[in-house]
């Protein structure tokens, strides 16, 4: 199948590994992945902070770099992040319709049809639960508040994750409470925003996981970035980095903390099987 | 002979009631930044909503047809807000046909008026309360009291908040912030008839209030409520409680004044069926609320001999007329948003200022006071903050009984507040941000340069991090590491990717300085490449890791 990559903003300017290892994982499966270079971002920022009118010509932007999904040039659109797929399917057209853009509404609704988050890809479009990965680390998996309540992507992750081999999946307390992270949140109510995070870091170190998944890298640079304030050691990987991880090109930390962990970013344990 | 330790302080919060229960504290991030310092208050309130979630989890999940139910709940109050200047004119027929008096009040002035009238025209200076958020919305306590009249409320934790002169925090469990050490000592310094020997123990403490409150009850004359439910068909009024004193208070005195928001009442009475499972499971986790009393006007010979019904505006045919907000008049007040909410749980209830806190009161809240709905807001109201007080998690939607999709709400608001705002004539920094953003997030081209160019974000990093930022950036690195910038973004990858026509693992081509996994010492960049995933199974340097046989050319 072919498929169109959706990036995302912050992928592509903060955390490259993750659309990259969509893409690689992607290929692996035998796909071949598309990338519209007129991409730029979903909206969701705008939106979220209540710019509805300067969230429009974002919009526009990105229905047009993925409408030729409906002309039958690509199967399907992927994008690497619950919050920025959930902001396409529900949030695109109702700012459209509420700035006087019906037709674009009636774009971006066909284009969020044909949108999907990764697990929601390979899942249920693709049929698959094991992805041939190799990951052997110790992983506890936070589901983000989008991909949880908003898409509703449900235990798909975590069946993928379960799947991987080499992986030792330890549960996370309280999984489902939000980090804390929110976007402009972060910043407009930052004390609020940091004991949240302060919590779930927490919860994280309790697992003794070595590396935090999650499938949204903002979600994630907020976590990974208490995690490495407090000198935890924890590493943060993207879903898509882990499935991405094989024997051949084994998954290596990309983001924070970076020096810290003179033990935990790979174990020696697992290796060389 | 015990050593004595001291008593817990009773901190009134605020010392003196508010003017406006609507609005009585700074903005929600000033708030919260003097209750997330209160680890006591923290500490009461997590494992309060913590049990209460989890109880309410419990007997949610008892009843097969709970998402059939809260359809059902949901269409109710959709057609109740389609037709409710006809639905409340057929209450007024009812209610008056069956020997009550209907009042029609526009604000809290006006409430607070006619009950004062009412309650002076029985004679008497002290009534009983049940517990109701409409009256504290209209600061009904305090006008009558400015009047003359007493007003003791009669539920428990509504009692302890009275007692310590405090706001409520929580529209279910208004005392959640107190723990029971606290409400000993509020009990043994305010009651006025506390036994000597009161110790923590809760049922101690229940028996100190009950035996207070009795006297209260047998004895009063007057008793004022609010009301869970108004049917149109019918005239009937209802209050759910699980303490008693509402049944109490409801059919004791011989006046009852009920105080309704307008859009409490419903269709028909068969929709009560609904609500009242709906209700208890939601708000105390119960399958059934252990008192449910309906009154229709006046019955000779049993309960009150006089009814009035006064149907409260302030605010509500304002929201009611915003098509996305007016789903918040749909509220049932059971309290499961708060139960639910990360940030009410972190920042507490009175972090909201205003008689509704949590989820629901940041969308309700700004609409009953008006937020936006003529003009420009005035950029020093508090309630305009409240939409932003959340993360916007959805726990509260998911929770939320009646379907309110709070989180669209919330940023349906936020677009209202930055309309009003940019009827200003002065442009925030916020604004500025936006606008340029917006130009630049709506061309892939203007972004991949903005995005190369925020690889120079890379300078103030070290070690792959940026630790610390000037103000605005600082709100985030006061409490979190910022990871640099890559120095290849995601198009430069993309591209030699094409190029090579092979899979390439995101790293660099070229070293670029990438995270090193373990290295600390080490210098940042190692020019070698690893050629494949070391023997020992630790992670290959930065460069590229794990590139295997495509390596580095």
């Amino acid at each position: 199948m072919r498929v169109a990559l959706f990036a995302t903003c912050i992928n592509e300017a903060m955390f490259p590994q993750a659309p990259a290892a969509t893409a690689r994982l992607l290929e692996r499966l035998g796909h071949e992945v598309v990338f519209p270079e007129s991409q730029a971002c979903c909206g969701q920022m705008h939106v979220n902070t209540g710019y509805f009118r300067e969230a429009v010509p974002v919009i526009r932007n990105h229905v047009r770099a993925f409408a030729p999904v409906l002309d039958g040039e690509w199967d399907a659109v992927v994008g690497p992040s619950g919050s920025c797929v959930g902001s396409v399917r529900h949030q695109q057209a109702m700012v459209a319709r509420r700035e006087g853009e019906d037709r674009l509404a009636r774009e971006a609704e066909l284009v969020a049809a044909r949108t999907y988050e990764l697990s929601e890809l390979l899942v249920d479009v693709l049929g698959l639960t094991d992805v041939g990965a190799w990951f052997p680390h110790s992983a506890t998996y936070h589901p983000t508040c989008h991909s949880l309540r908003m898409i509703k992507v449900g235990d798909k992750p975590l069946r993928l994750l379960r799947a991987v081999e080499g992986i030792d999946l330890v549960e996370l307390p309280e999984a489902q409470a939000c980090c804390g992270f929110g976007g402009t949140f972060s910043l407009k109510n930052s004390e609020t925003s940091a004991a949240m995070v302060q919590e779930k870091v927490r919860h994280v170190v309790s697992t003794g996981a070595e590396v935090l998944v999650a499938g949204d890298y903002s979600c994630l640079m907020n976590m990974a970035g208490s995690l490495s304030r407090q000198g935890t050691g924890v590493h943060a990987a993207h879903l898509a980095e882990v499935l991405a991880s094989t024997r051949e090109e084994p998954w290596s930390p990309a983001v924070l903390p970076v020096d810290r962990t003179p033990a935990t970013a790979v174990p020696a344990a697992e290796a060389g099987r | 002979m015990t050593t004595f330790l001291g008593m817990p302080r009773v901190a009134p919060q605020p010392a003196t009631a508010p003017e406006d229960p609507l609005r009585w504290g700074p903005d929600f991030p000033a708030a919260a930044h003097e209750t997330l310092a209160n680890g006591q208050m923290r500490a009461n309130l997590r494992h309060a909503t913590h049990t209460i979630r989890d109880k309410r989890l419990r007997v949610v999940s008892e009843l097969p047809d709970w998402e059939q139910l809260r359809e059902a709940g949901a269409a109710v109050k959709h057609q109740t807000m389609s037709h409710l200047p006809e639905l409340l004119v057929q209450l007024e027929e009812q209610v008056t046909a069956r020997g009550g008096v209907v009042h029609w009040a526009r604000d809290a002035a006006e409430a607070n008026k006619i009950v004062t009238g009412l309650v002076r025209a029985t004679g008497e200076t002290e009534v009983v309360k049940v517990k109701s958020m409409a009256t504290q919305e209209i600061g009904l306590n305090e006008h009558l009291a400015a009047e003359g009249i007493t007003a003791t409320e009669t539920d428990l934790a509504e009692l302890i908040v009275q007692l310590a002169g405090d706001m409520p925090s929580h529209i279910l469990v208004p005392a959640i912030h107190r723990n029971r050490d606290e409400i000993r000592a509020i009990f043994a310094e305010r009651m006025g008839d506390a036994p000597a020997d009161l110790t923590n123990e809760p049922r101690a403490l229940a028996m100190a209030a009950r035996s207070h409150l009795r006297a209260k009850f047998l004895t009063a004359k007057v008793a004022i409520s609010g009301a869970n439910l108004a049917v149109a068909e019918t005239g009937t009024v209802s209050v759910f409680e699980s303490e008693g004193n509402g049944r109490m208070c409801l059919t004791l005195p011989e006046t009852l004044i009920t105080v309704m928001g307008i859009e409490k009442v419903v269709p028909a009475f068969r929709d009560l069926e609904i609500f009242t499972q709906l209700l208890p499971r939601s708000s105390t986790g119960e399958r059934m609320n252990p008192y449910t009393t309906m009154w229709t006007g006046v019955t000779p010979g049993d309960g009150p001999q006089a009814f009035h019904l006064v149907l409260l505006d302030n605010g509500r045919t304002k929201a009611l007329a915003d098509e996305v907000g007016r789903q918040a008049l749909h509220c049932i007040r059971c309290s499961a948003c708060m139960n639910v909410c990360p940030v009410y749980e972190h920042a507490g209830g009175h972090a909201y200022g205003s008689v509704y806190p949590g989820p629901i009161g940041a969308i309700l809240t700004p609409q009953l006071t008006g937020m936006g709905t003529r003009g420009a807001t005035d950029p020093h109201d508090p309630t305009a903050s409240l939409p932003f007080a959340s993360s916007l998690c959805g726990a509260c939607y998911e929770a939320c009984p009646v379907k309110i999709d709070i989180p669209s709400a919330l940023v349906h608001l936020r677009n209202r507040a930055v309309e009003s705002q940019q009827r200003r004539l002065l442009p925030t920094g916020w604004e500025a941000g936006m606008r340029a953003a917006s130009a630049v997030m709506s061309s892939g081209s203007r972004f991949a340069v903005a995005a190369r160019a925020a690889g120079l974000g890379r300078i103030v990093a070290r070690e792959g991090r940026i630790a610390a930022l000037p103000f605005p950036g600082s709100l985030w690195t006061g409490v979190r590491d910022l990871p640099a910038p890559p120095a290849q973004p995601f198009r430069s990858w993309w591209h030699k990717h094409r190029a090579d026509g092979a899979a390439r693992p995101y790293g660099s081509p070229q070293p670029h300085g990438s995270p090193q996994p373990h290295r600390s010492p080490q210098p940042h960049r190692s020019p070698q490449p690893e050629r494949s995933p070391r023997p020992d199974g630790s992670a290959p340097r930065d460069g590229a890791p794990g590139s295997g046989a495509e390596g580095e050319r």
